[in-house]
């Protein structure tokens, strides 16, 4: 690998590079990774940020020490590629800031405006003096007025937008509500009138920011999922001319039938086919299988999986847009597109609500003009307030607040939700698709035959040296001391010390192929006869529980595997799946869940692997496990953590009670207009009121969230 | 109430203070790695220099 062109240079003839860490687990490999290179001498300063996975690196010296970074972290067993920061900062990212400094400013300006608004209520004019009430309304305007006209940008931006595709959302109503708000005020203050409703326009913004703050940061995670992927791509090969010439070209330059050389450790740029060498290739990108897969002449490659054990010559069969990670690619950023397409619970309620609460307030000016004889600022006053005592304050309220506090709660049991609104589609599915390796299973091998101790012993004395799947796994059967042994690792085949052999069937015994294709590692010793370790992946200790359970509450569920079908088939039978379907394509796993929803079925999938990517984004919700791949993270919609399945249950139940709460909290703030509108309607309402109501509606709402919190399970 | 004045200046010149040292250090990368940063507290592998 190259990192030479993303190689930036620095003052003093120093250089950086930023990269992006694959494969971090938890804190501590922050320390790892920085401490190793800062054990360098030439590293002048390396900082990794654990939220978006980038290392920035500085060092003196040459350029090409660029490379060496790289493969350090490569062979800590991280991934680290290069990429370009310049591209990474999107549009979104720059939302998102925007948002918070909105925020802050809205904080600041309802802080301070709080500090006139209390002697401004707990007084009238014969206290206070008709001059010093003015006063206070010009330094209330003068705070208020800047403060809505910024922090109200995200807002009235997004009621336009809808207003002018002819749609309404919540932002409709709530940007009507500040700026009449806003502009009442100000005509009370210029005629020197008693109360103004400063405070509760921007209070309203802050709120609503806070909760719209929340849900961007949510977003962003997940909307990194497709561009993550694209940094796979980037990157070199070496072309093998046909006079045998090796050159290096980008992997954007690959053409089909070239002949690439790729070397141990190096990923695979191009989708192909193997013309020469004999290797294993680590899939799990593609696959989800932590198992390398052997691969001989005529075997199919695929773009994005790395070739761990020997240097391979290969042909390409589809080179860059075409290749199977690109489609991959694609199909993720369709589904997320078309996720975009729903319509939460909130806005189908203000597609209704806001018309006609705007209705009403013309009503008001209208019957008041006409009826109840009194000037047009009087009455126009009158509807204003309409529109300013249904601000939705409470509506708006109603989903974040559940939504914040169940996130929490989730989070507590070690389930991260990612997306605002994934409860709501959670709450209402009917079909549970789940995959097999690592979601219904724990994707890692587990030792599955039976040895005597000092087998156990010598076995785990050799695979102590090894990262390998299935030596970790023999080192996780043996507890004790082990055995002080010089080991050699042979690429491909096995460990090695001295006349003890543990590995590849063929390397370590003389026996022949049984056809029995099991998982296996074979220990030989000198003067004994080999033994045969076999492995076998495991499901999750409560697999069948949660799917007894999910079928009892009514949803069905199914079993997609990109697994052969027989593999498929015991497991589904083992946990009293019916339908269940083997051998499917990343695309054909799409498909299938597409036809479901099609049927008018809402479906929720539960997948590990980036073959579940696409599955996973274009289901109406979808759950993955920690132990996923960084990207299939990204493109699910809640993560759990944890060796049970279990989450997906309490992820379930949560979310049907959490929409109970938001339909209960619903019918509160409409319950409580049904109170305020008319006295409101009948000009009854003053300032204090107002900001009674709407905190008193809001605390309403607020308070039935929390039993979210006080409900067990 | 020449008290005022003084008072509400005050305040606010505090508040905008304030949201200044907010947006300075949004400026300058601090809320860039949230998860890192409580855990990098807990490290003693700081350098003397």
């Amino acid at each position: 690998m190259t990192t030479r062109p993303f190689i930036i240079a620095e003052p003093d003839g120093a250089h950086s590079v930023n990269l992006l860490v694959e494969g971090m687990h938890c804190p501590s490999c922050v320390a790892i990774i920085e401490n190793a290179l800062k054990k360098q001498e030439a590293v002048l300063a390396a900082r990794l940020n654990l939220s978006t996975k980038r290392l920035r690196v500085t060092w003196t010296g040459p350029e090409a020490l660029g490379n060496t970074w790289a493969s350090l972290i490569n062979g800590m067993g991280y991934r680290a590629m290069p990429f370009d920061p310049a591209t990474a900062e999107t549009a979104e990212k720059k939302e998102e800031k925007f948002l918070l400094r909105c925020l802050a400013v809205a904080g600041f300006a309802s802080g301070n405006l709080m500090l006139f608004s209390i002697p401004l209520w707990s007084s009238d004019s014969m206290e206070m003096g008709a001059a010093t009430r003015t006063f206070f309304h010009w330094v209330q305007a003068a705070i208020a007025v800047p403060a809505i006209v910024y922090c109200g940008i995200p807002f009235y931006r997004s009621a336009y937008k809808a207003l002018s595709q002819r749609k309404t959302n919540m932002d409709v109503p709530i940007s009507v509500a500040v700026i009449l708000a806003t502009l009442m005020s100000l005509f009370e203050t210029i005629t020197h009138g008693t109360h103004s409703y400063f405070d509760s326009g921007v209070m309203l913004l802050f709120f609503l920011l806070i909760g719209r703050y929340l849900e961007s940061r949510a977003r962003g995670r997940a909307r990194s999922a497709a561009h993550d992927l694209l940094q796979m791509m980037t990157g070199f090969a070496t072309m093998l001319h046909e006079n045998g010439t090796q050159e290096t070209i980008p992997l954007s330059e690959i053409k089909e039938d070239m002949v690439l050389l790729v070397a141990a450790g190096e990923k695979i740029g191009a989708d192909g086919v193997v013309i020469a060498g004999e290797s294993e290739i680590d899939t799990s990108l593609i696959t989800g299988e932590s198992q390398p897969r052997a691969v001989q002449v005529e075997a199919a490659l695929f773009a994005g999986t790395m070739n761990m054990t020997a240097p391979i010559t290969m042909r390409v069969t589809k080179a860059g847009e075409r290749s199977l990670l690109s489609e991959i690619i694609t199909l993720i950023e369709c589904a997320e597109q078309g996720q975009a397409k729903y319509v939460t619970l909130a806005d189908r309620i203000s597609s209704w609500y806001t018309p006609a609460v705007h209705a009403l307030a013309a009503a008001t000016f209208v019957g008041w003009m006409m009826l109840g004889n009194v000037v047009w600022q009087v009455a126009l006053l009158y509807a204003a307030t309409v529109l300013i005592i249904t601000c939705p304050c409470a509506l708006g309220l109603a989903v974040p607040v559940v939504q914040v506090l169940a996130s929490g709660k989730l989070m507590r049991a070690g389930i991260l939700l990612k997306s605002g609104s994934a409860l709501e589609r959670l709450a209402t599915i009917t079909h549970a698709v789940f995959d097999k390796t690592g979601t219904l299973t724990l994707g890692k091998p587990t030792l599955t035959s039976h040895h005597s101790h000092a087998q156990l012993c010598l076995a785990a004395s050799l695979a102590a040296q090894s990262k390998h799947p299935l030596s970790q796994a023999v080192m996780k059967a043996y507890a004790g001391p082990l055995l002080p042994l010089t080991v050699t690792e042979i690429q491909g085949y096995g460990l090695e010390s001295g006349q003890v052999k543990l590995g590849k069937r063929s390397w370590a015994t003389r026996l022949d192929d049984d056809g029995e294709n099991m998982v296996e590692l074979w220990l030989a010793e000198e003067g004994n006869p080999p033994v045969r370790f076999t492995f076998a992946d495991q499901l999750r200790t409560d697999a069948k529980t949660v799917i007894t359970s999910l079928q009892s509450a009514g949803i069905k569920t199914l079993l997609l595997s990109g697994d052969r079908q027989e593999v498929t088939k015991n497991i589904a039978q083992a946990l009293g799946i019916t339908a269940f379907e083997g051998a499917l394509s990343p695309i054909q796993k799409t498909e299938k869940i597409s036809s479901l929803k099609a049927s008018g079925a809402k479906v929720l999938m539960v997948g590990d692997g980036l073959n579940d990517a696409p599955s996973l984004a274009s289901a109406s919700v979808s759950m993955s496990p920690a132990s996923a791949m960084d990207i299939t993270q990204n493109a699910a919609d809640i993560v759990f953590h944890g060796d049970r399945l279990q989450p997906v249950l309490t992820a379930l139940r949560t979310a049907k009670f959490s929409q109970t709460l938001v339909r209960q909290n619903f019918l509160l703030a409409i319950g409580y207009n049904l109170i305020a509108i008319p006295l409101a309607v009948a000009g009854m309402v003053t300032p204090l009121i107002a900001a009674l109501a709407m905190s008193g509606s809001s605390l309403l709402v607020i308070a039935n969230a929390m039993r979210l919190n006080a409900r067990k399970g | 109430m020449n008290i005022l004045l003084y008072l509400i200046p005050i305040a606010l010149t505090l508040g905008l203070a304030g949201l200044g040292a907010f947006f300075w250090a949004m400026k300058s990368g601090q809320f860039e790695d949230l998860d890192g940063a409580p855990h990098r507290v807990l490290r003693d592998d700081d350098e003397a220099n």
